[in-house]
């Protein structure tokens, strides 16, 4: 079945691709589609089985890949909890954006490449999550930055999409950078890239380290076991932070706009950019190892939340928003990540995926009925024209503040999964876990704030679109509101429904329990992890905290846009510095364009005409032949013709022979 | 079942193709001259199907588990001083099989866009085939060393008569640093005997040179297969040369010649000179890591197609050299199968350009742009042999990386820390091209009534397309092919740097 799962979309693919012309667009929407619903049904029933019952963790084998030496590594699939979570993530939400994209795209003259694309990104992603190793994880890795690469640049003759569509690939590359590097580190400590043999290797590992021993060299450091341990994860970690826009390595994320809006719903907040947040859970036997990776994952991921929701504030295309919104989420579920709250993080990135991707999609219908206009400036009183698409953008909203009623079990997905990592946060043991806690509560705030600021600017006050755009404005078809509806369930009921076998219920003070009963060895928590058993008893005002925020977002946006709409272009004439700042996303791209682009080309430049131009060539064959010819047009004009000149200087030659021998030649 | 003499058939086949061509005559009449020409492109063709399809016996009489070389041919020649002694092991034996694979494609490139004096340049091409395939199997050293010069005559030829504006500086340049560097080798050749006593290589390989001699030795090696590989700093011959070939003088240059350098260190220099190869393993770090840098940056600015993916095979071959000298067997594993693949690829690259060359007679970049509105097809081609390039999983190119990477990191973690960059910037230099020529809109007046892809270049297109993703997905053959040579080549190496130890 499992077989069936991951090459469904494969298929889809490969059938899309190259029979597109001969299926017809139709044929390839329908047949991409198809498979990928029946592969979500599927994922479905495998997360029940392994998630809810006692069907064992195991490992499938397809194809031997690379063996040489002592390396061998395989094609295969490792299915676990955390395998099932995230396969009913990818093909849901694939699913859905697939058929979402037989309405949204339906007058673009390339489908069956863009189905195509699609389905190659859903096979890679399933590569990811399912793999038993880490190279194979790496073929996902790529593979999905390929299809991303592919999907941004879809729309190749705009020049702002081929430009991000690179940029996003490179990005991702300095990432992966990284991650190669780990996985050398990994094989070299324990001989297998497999997770089997790491995972079960660690503890004995740690546990019989010698003092003084040199476990890695690395850079000419020479690493005990725990600081080699450290550096793999934080390499690993590199990874992560590319593939998952994380602070430093985040300015592909929101140049990814520039794809189709299905794709930036289905890569770019809901599944791809998780895929960080994947590997680290997935790494988790090894990461709690090591308490400073740790650290950094969460002062990385709390610094994240923080500085995307900034930037999110002033942003006015309507798809910006959203991305430094996924950008910050994505924060969110790393600093839960770093506190060692691994089942908090992986329903974050769950519940995430679902309302996500409903706002994505439904601001994808805003922009579908509104003539393919994203910026919100010329949007406002929508919501009387096309009502569904707003409610469930509200929905979608409520579920990203997450509304709920502090205290119980009542509320949005949002409202369970972000508020057990801001409590998982608060009792924290590493250095940056106050930071954190601190951080994340303020960004909840904003994104409060900058989330009921796009309804409000795009659906509320007056229409500020064209009469002509105004005229055509409509409510998308049927095809597209289905996958909306679906997921606008999840947003509302995936926090009720799951919660408790993600996190743990509240009876169980033994996290012991609940990692065996849903989770049972996908995640991992080391001895002195307690912070399953300790989040659940955090201060009351703690726990109201994020309400607070969020209903002080709420009503300052309502305040802002609705109240007295001249206060926030007055606040930014006030503080110009500072909305430049946040408008120009802390000048990221300008920094970076400036310390590694423009140097890069002008190092190229330079060693090419001068280091081989001008050195190489010109000490080399071309300064040898310039010589060469130097010399022998001299030594033509030697040649003259006249006897004389010869005479002569056979004279002079005759003489200092005959002097040569006289003094010491012939002795 | 083979009785017959399968290295010495495939070596020289091409020479009896080329003894066929000669005796076509080529007419006068415009009409006959056609039909002339049109022979000797499929006598050229055939010959090199059948060379091909005949090595791929050498394939299956192979034997994977045996070390040492098998298939041996043993003549005795000149008196006591050099024996015509041929033989196969698993290093070199799929190099035979990728020059056999290439030339009809090579051919087949060549079947449009050259048409003056087709018929000497057909017989240059099918010559050059016997001494590629004649280095690759040369068990004496001066036959090798005969060939791997002889090699230089035919491609000289090529590039300085079919070649581009500049060819004859290129031709120049090209045969003067390959000259130069073989001198020095000449002279180790002859060192090598007076001190040995032979010119056999089986023979040499068990010879233990004296450690101060093998410094020299290496040395002059070294000078000979820099050049050819190419490494930095004597690469400069290669993106000029590249630039002015023809385009099968590029596919065959960057898939085979240039993998001579790299077949050269591992049939001399490590297993013969293991004491110097110990102590030279950082100078070749060093170049390499400078190779992979340098010229990845420099490829970033290249404004000529060819130069830039020139560039980049220098680039690739720095990986090459990094992986066999990081000395164990994932390194060695990986250049070995990184040459293979590089030579797939390279090859295929360089066909590429030639499509949309002979449509457009440019290789300028800024006279490229949207091409894909009007070849879809080529887009797709183009786009997975840029992948590969790129070192993308599922492509040969990752695997050879990844291995050479991973050996390198073993043995010393700083130059796999440097060399890792050029992941980065090989993605910036090749995607960037992609996107200039292939992406974007068509609005240059000269390209809107390009014509996609037709059944002859489909033929030579689609081929690779398989080979690269199969070599990607299932890289086993090769290994398995490799393995018991490799390992047998560092236990005596291990075992030679021990001994010296005691």
């Amino acid at each position: 079945m499992i077989h069936a799962i991951v090459f469904f979309p494969l298929v889809g693919f490969l059938l899309a691709g190259l029979f597109g012309r001969s299926i017809g667009s139709k044929g390839c929407e329908y047949l991409t589609t198809g498979l990928l619903l029946l592969s979500a049904f599927l994922s479905w029933y495998v997360f029940f089985t392994v998630g809810f019952s006692d069907v064992e963790p195991k490992t499938i084998q397809v194809l031997q890949w690379i063996s040489t030496g002592d390396l061998t590594i395989n094609w295969a699939f490792r299915i676990d909890t955390l395998t099932a979570v995230m396969l009913v993530v990818v093909n849901t939400v694939s699913s859905l954006v697939h058929m979402y994209s037989i309405g949204y795209m339906h007058h673009d003259p390339h489908r069956p490449r863009f189905f195509a694309y699609l389905s190659l990104f859903t096979f890679a992603m399933l590569a990811l999550v399912t793999s038993d190793n880490l190279l194979q994880m790496f073929f996902g890795w790529e593979g999905v930055g390929l299809a991303s690469y592919l999907l941004i640049g879809f729309w190749y003759k705009k020049p702002s999409a081929n430009a991000a569509a690179i940029k996003a690939f490179i990005v991702n590359r300095v990432g992966d950078f990284g991650f190669a590097l780990g996985i050398f580190g990994l094989f070299v400590l324990f001989g297998s890239i497999e997770f089997t043999t790491i995972f079960a290797n660690i503890p004995e590992y740690m546990a019989n380290g010698k003092d003084g021993e040199t476990a890695l060299d690395f850079l000419g450091y020479q690493l005990d076991r725990s600081s080699a341990i450290t550096v793999v994860c934080l390499l690993l970690f590199m990874g992560a932070m590319g593939k998952s826009a994380q602070f430093l390595l985040h300015t592909w994320l929101p140049d990814a706009m520039e794809g189709p809006t299905p794709v930036s719903a289905l890569i770019h907040a809901a599944t791809m950019v998780t895929a960080g947040v994947f590997l680290v859970a997935r790494m988790s036997p090894v990461f709690e190892f090591s308490p400073v990776a740790l650290t950094f994952v969460t002062f990385i991921g709390a610094t994240t939340a923080f500085f995307a929701a900034t930037v999110g504030l002033v942003q006015n295309d309507i798809k910006r928003v959203i991305a430094y919104s996924t950008c910050s989420q994505l924060g969110y579920m790393f600093a839960a990540l770093g506190v060692g709250a691994f089942g908090a993080g992986i329903f974050h990135l769950f519940t995430h995926a679902f309302f996500k991707a409903l706002l994505f999609l439904g601001a994808g219908s805003v922009i579908h009925a509104v003539a393919d206009e994203q910026d919100m400036r010329r949007m406002g009183g929508l919501r009387s024209h096309i009502p569904k698409t707003y409610w469930l953008m509200i929905i979608g909203t409520i579920a990203l503040t997450g509304l709920g009623i502090p205290g119980t079990f009542i509320g949005t997905a949002g409202f369970f999964s972000k508020d057990a990592i801001i409590e998982s946060v608060y009792v924290g043991h590493n250095a940056f876990s106050g930071y954190a806690f601190g951080l994340l509560v303020t960004a909840a705030f904003f994104t409060s704030f900058y989330s009921w600021r796009l309804i409000f600017m795009t659906f509320h006050g007056r229409p500020r679109a064209s009469a002509d755009v105004m005229d055509h404005i409509h409510e998308s078809p049927k095809v597209m509101l289905v996958p909306l509806y679906v997921l606008a369930a999840g947003a509302l009921l995936a926090g009720i429904l799951f919660a408790g076998a993600f996190l743990g219920h509240e009876s169980h003070s033994n996290h012991e329990l609940w990692y065996n009963g849903f989770w049972r060895t996908a995640l991992y928590a080391g001895e002195n992890n307690h912070i399953l058993a300790d989040f659940h008893d955090v201060p009351w005002l703690v726990k109201l905290a994020p309400f607070i925020m969020m209903a002080s977002g709420f009503v300052l946006a309502w305040l802002f846009y609705i109240r007295a709409p001249h206060l926030p272009k007055q606040l930014a004439r006030q503080h110009v510095g500072l909305y430049k700042f946040l408008l120009n996303k802390w000048y990221f791209d300008e920094l970076y364009d400036f310390i590694l682009v423009r140097p890069a080309k002008w190092l190229g430049r330079f060693l090419w005409k001068k280091g081989d131009g001008w050195l190489i060539d010109g000490f080399g064959p071309d300064g040898v032949s310039a010589r060469v010819i130097d010399i022998t047009s001299r030594v033509v004009k030697l040649q003259s013709g006249y006897l004389y000149h010869y005479a002569f200087a056979m004279l002079i030659g005759v003489a200092a022979l005959i002097t040569w021998s006289m003094f010491g030649g012939v002795s | 079942m083979f009785d017959m003499p399968l290295l010495t058939i495939v070596t020289f086949l091409p020479l009896v193709g080329a003894l066929l061509i000669l005796f076509v005559t080529m007419g006068d009449e415009d009409g006959e001259f056609e039909l002339a020409k049109r022979n000797v492109r499929n006598v050229a063709l055939f010959t090199t199907v059948i060379t091909f399809l005949i090595s791929l016996l050498i394939w299956i009489e192979f034997d994977n588990s045996v070390a040492g070389f098998q298939m041996e041919e043993n003549v005795e020649w000149i008196g006591p001083f050099m024996s015509y002694h041929l033989g196969v092991d698993g290093i070199s034996m799929l190099f035979v099989i990728l020059t056999t694979f290439l030339m009809p494609f090579a051919i087949l490139a060549s079947w449009q866009s050259i048409t003056k004096n087709v018929k000497q340049y057909m017989i240059a091409f099918l010559i050059l085939e016997t001494f590629m395939i004649g280095v690759f199997v040369a068990l004496d050293i001066m036959v090798f060393y005969v060939f791997f010069e002889a090699g230089l005559i035919p491609m000289f030829i090529i590039i300085g008569v079919w070649g581009g504006k500049h060819r004859v500086y290129a031709s120049f340049k090209f045969f003067l640093y390959t000259l130069l560097g073989s001198v020095l080798m000449l002279l180790a050749i002859m060192a090598m005997y007076w001190n040995a006593g032979t010119t056999d290589i089986s023979v040499l390989l068990t010879h233990a040179f004296p450690p101060e001699m093998q410094k020299w030795l290496w040395l002059a090696f070294f000078a000979s297969l820099a050049v050819k590989m190419p490494m930095w700093p004597v690469h400069t011959w290669l993106p000029d040369a590249h630039v002015e070939a023809p385009t099968a003088g590029s596919v065959i240059l960057a898939g085979v010649l240039l993998k001579m350098g790299g077949y050269g260190f591992l049939r001399f220099s490590i297993p013969m000179f293991p004491l110097a190869t110990a102590d030279f393993t950082w100078l070749i770090f060093a170049l390499s890591v400078i190779a992979i840098i340098y010229t990845s940056l420099v490829a970033l600015m290249q404004e000529d197609m060819k130069k830039l993916i020139a560039y980049s095979s220098v680039a690739h071959m720095g990986f090459v050299t990094m992986g066999m000298f990081a000395l164990n067997n994932f390194g060695i594993q990986g250049a070995i199968f990184q040459m293979l693949s590089h030579g797939l690829v390279s090859g295929a690259l360089f066909l590429s350009v030639g499509v949309i060359y002979d449509r457009m007679h440019t290789r300028e970049i800024a006279a490229y742009g949207g091409i894909v509105n009007r070849m879809p097809h080529y887009a797709v081609v183009f786009m997975v042999f840029t992948l590969a390039n790129v070192g993308l999983p599922v492509t040969s190119g990752f695997v050879g990386e990844f291995l050479i990477l991973l050996g390198t990191f073993q043995t010393n973690s700083l130059v796999a820390f440097l060399a890792t960059s050029g992941v980065v910037l090989s993605a910036a230099y090749a995607l960037w091209l992609y996107r200039r020529v292939i992406f974007g809109t068509l609005d240059k007046e000269s390209l809107k009534s390009l014509l996609d892809l037709n059944s002859r270049e489909k033929l030579i297109l689609y081929p690779l397309v398989v080979a690269v993703i199969f070599f990607g997905v299932y890289p086993t053959p090769i290994f398995d092919v490799t393995q018991a040579s490799v390992d047998a080549l560092l236990t005596n190496y291990q075992a030679a740097i021990s001994q010296a130890g005691n």
